[in-house]
């Protein structure tokens, strides 16, 4: 009994920053339908900045509480600034064209990133592992948990509920639910899209920095982080249709458990074990579980 | 055309040494990325052709361990079967998605192999393993040089007969009827072609090719591991094929050759910085390229003959915007 609870909390605990990033992947599809391949990019950002900025305050001899706040702070204004700024200053060269070359677009985006942070950050491992004692550690039904690990499922359901709401009970949310079903129309309505597209990303890159910034403390940030990131949050999006919120969130909790159950029953399945979920989803229902299906031009 | 592969081949005799093996691996990405284009041609673009690289290099150097195979052209041969092979299992699968799906499919399933190779310790794991010099029709290679030019020259003489082929199949039925799947692939179906069988078709030629090159590969390395199969492999090969544009069969072999003296030479005066290189180059032939370096030399021929078989493929959400 304690061995399948085991499984389901490290799953939670993985799917908890897991639906962060893919929620950021998610929403950016749904209001500029380009799939991000730099999503990844921008969750290493997230760690790094973090990283730095646990680094400083601890340096100055503050308590970590405040490094926490801090990280959180730095990456929300350093990411939706880069996030912004991409969107105004590069994507809006490439609207209109082929969905494939938006996808190439954000795939140079990736490659120049991925050598940015080398130069900044270097190549050597780099910890932030202050912040991850703040929160103790918990008893749970006789196993001991991180309280950190145990925070963030909380945290990102309220993350997940709140841009729900953001999106559904909100005029911004429903002028972006508007942009997201018919920008055409939208755009006769006199909103103006082009803004929206622009906070729409901002806002994307944000939450995958946030979700880099959350997992910042439990790991150590190196190389090649991004590429693993953004090759999970794929599958977490395509399982629960591109663009959808509750899709995520399924999707998300999803490739937590089968992660942390090949983990613990079968650790060389586990890359195998995500993409079969995604491969048996994508059989039955082909544009993902929570995707309503269109009607398209013959 | 054929002269033109057979004057490409000898060159080869006056090329530094040092070029020889970047040369080998510039034809072997152009041929993944011919494929690529071939695919592209039904609308559809494969992030995940590293899974048949990877299939055919693995494949190539197991087969060749197990029964002592050198022979460089036996060597291709099989690592075109097993691409094929594979392509032709996963092809009727993949071929009812379209667009992004598709991309994303095709990148998952590379992933898929990438993991389980990295985790199979006895093909190496992570590390990967190495396999001996190849030979050619029982000549035995003893020279590095002359080595590295046998192999040069086979795999242009391939590059260069996988591109006529190309160009004959761009020309034929199945060649057009794969163009209609792009525009509008239910017309296509209300015609009485099966436009799922089509794609099917272009996606094992796809792998075909990418599992050839993925033996070249092997062979020009002597070394394989999984970052064969890993996702930002198949992107290179991506790049290789919009750099080209989809118009040239010629310009594929241009582009190819262009990144691989872009990597070298970044290597050499920036090191650890050649993605960032990379990246920028491509954004750049994004914007001010549109159509692929192809279309340099194109524009002119094009007043000349006008070939309606071949149009650009980006511009494409506009004339379905347009519809």
């Amino acid at each position: 009994m304690n061995f399948f609870l085991t499984i389901i909390l490290d799953g939670l605990i993985q799917a908890s920053w897991l639906f962060v990033v893919a929620l950021g992947l998610t929403l950016v599809f749904g209001v500029l339908k380009i799939l991000n391949i730099a999503h990844g990019s921008f969750y290493a950002l997230g760690a790094y900045i973090a990283a730095t900025t646990v680094t400083m305050v601890a340096a100055h001899n503050l308590p970590p509480s405040f490094g926490f706040l801090a990280m959180l702070v730095a990456v929300a204004l350093i990411a939706s600034a880069v996030g912004i700024l991409l969107e105004r200053g590069l994507l809006k060269l490439f609207y209109g064209r082929d969905e494939v070359v938006l996808l190439l677009v954000t795939y140079a985006v990736f490659l120049i990133l991925e050598d940015a942070t080398k130069l900044i950050w270097g190549v050597n491992p780099i910890y932030a592992t202050q912040p991850y004692e703040l929160f103790g550690s918990v008893e749970f039904a006789g196993l001991y948990y991180v309280g950190y690990d145990l925070m963030l499922i909380p945290l990102s359901a309220a993350i997940g509920l709140m841009v729900w709401f953001g999106l559904n009970r909100t005029i911004t949310g429903k002028i972006v639910l508007a942009v997201i079903h018919n920008q055409e129309m939208s755009v006769s309505m006199g909103v103006r899209v082009n803004r929206v597209y622009a906070v729409a990303f901002g806002f994307g890159v944000l939450l995958a920095s946030l979700g880099g910034a959350l997992t910042a403390p439990k790991i150590s940030m190196q190389p090649g982080l991004s590429s693993d990131v953004i090759i999970l949050s794929f599958a977490i999006v395509v399982i629960g249709g591109l663009g959808s919120v509750e899709g995520a969130a399924v999707g998300a909790v999803l490739v937590g458990l089968a992660r942390a159950a090949s983990v613990h029953l079968m650790p060389q399945a586990e890359l195998f074990m995500i993409y079969l979920i995604m491969a048996a989803v994508l059989m039955f229902r082909p544009e993902g579980l929570f995707k309503r299906e269109t009607a398209r031009r013959i | 055309m054929i002269l033109l592969v057979a004057a490409a081949a000898l060159f080869g005799r006056v090329l530094p040494t040092w070029t020889l093996s970047l040369a080998t691996i510039a034809a072997s990405n152009a041929l993944i990325a011919l494929g690529i284009v071939i695919l592209a041609r039904t609308g559809n673009v494969s992030f995940g052709q590293g899974l048949f690289y990877a299939a055919g290099g693995y494949g190539v150097a197991l087969i060749a361990n197990a029964w002592g195979i050198t022979d460089a052209v036996a060597q291709m041969l099989i690592g075109a079967i097993c691409g094929g092979l594979l392509g032709l299992v996963i092809g009727p699968f993949i071929a009812r998605y379209s667009g992004i799906f598709f991309g994303m499919l095709t990148l998952a399933l590379s992933m898929v192999l990438y993991g389980a190779l990295v985790k199979t310790t006895a093909l190496g794991g992570s590390d990967g393993f190495n396999i001996g010099r190849p030979t050619l029709f029982g000549i035995v290679f003893t020279d590095t040089r002359e080595a590295d030019f046998m192999l040069y020259a086979v795999s242009v003489i391939t590059t260069g007969l996988a591109g006529v082929a190309a160009r004959i199949l761009f020309r034929s039925e199945l060649g057009l009827a794969s163009l209609a799947v792009r525009e509008n692939n239910l017309r296509v179906e209300y015609l009485g072609i099966s436009s799922n069988w089509v794609i099917t078709i272009n996606f094992t030629i796809a792998a075909i090719f990418a599992g050839a090159a993925g033996a070249f590969a092997l062979m020009a390395q002597r070394h394989i591991d999984p970052q064969f199969a890993y996702w930002t492999t198949s992107g290179e090969f991506v790049f290789v094929a919009v750099l080209a544009g989809y118009q040239s069969v010629a310009a594929v072999f241009v582009a190819s050759l262009a990144l691989e003296l872009v990597r070298s030479f970044s290597n050499l005066y920036l090191p650890n910085t050649w993605q960032l290189v990379l990246g920028i180059f491509l954004l750049a032939v994004i914007l001010f390229l549109p159509r692929g370096i192809g279309s340099l030399w194109i524009r002119q021929k094009r007043k000349r003959t006008y070939n309606p078989t071949l149009p650009p493929l980006a511009g494409q959400a506009q004339r379905e915007a347009a519809q």
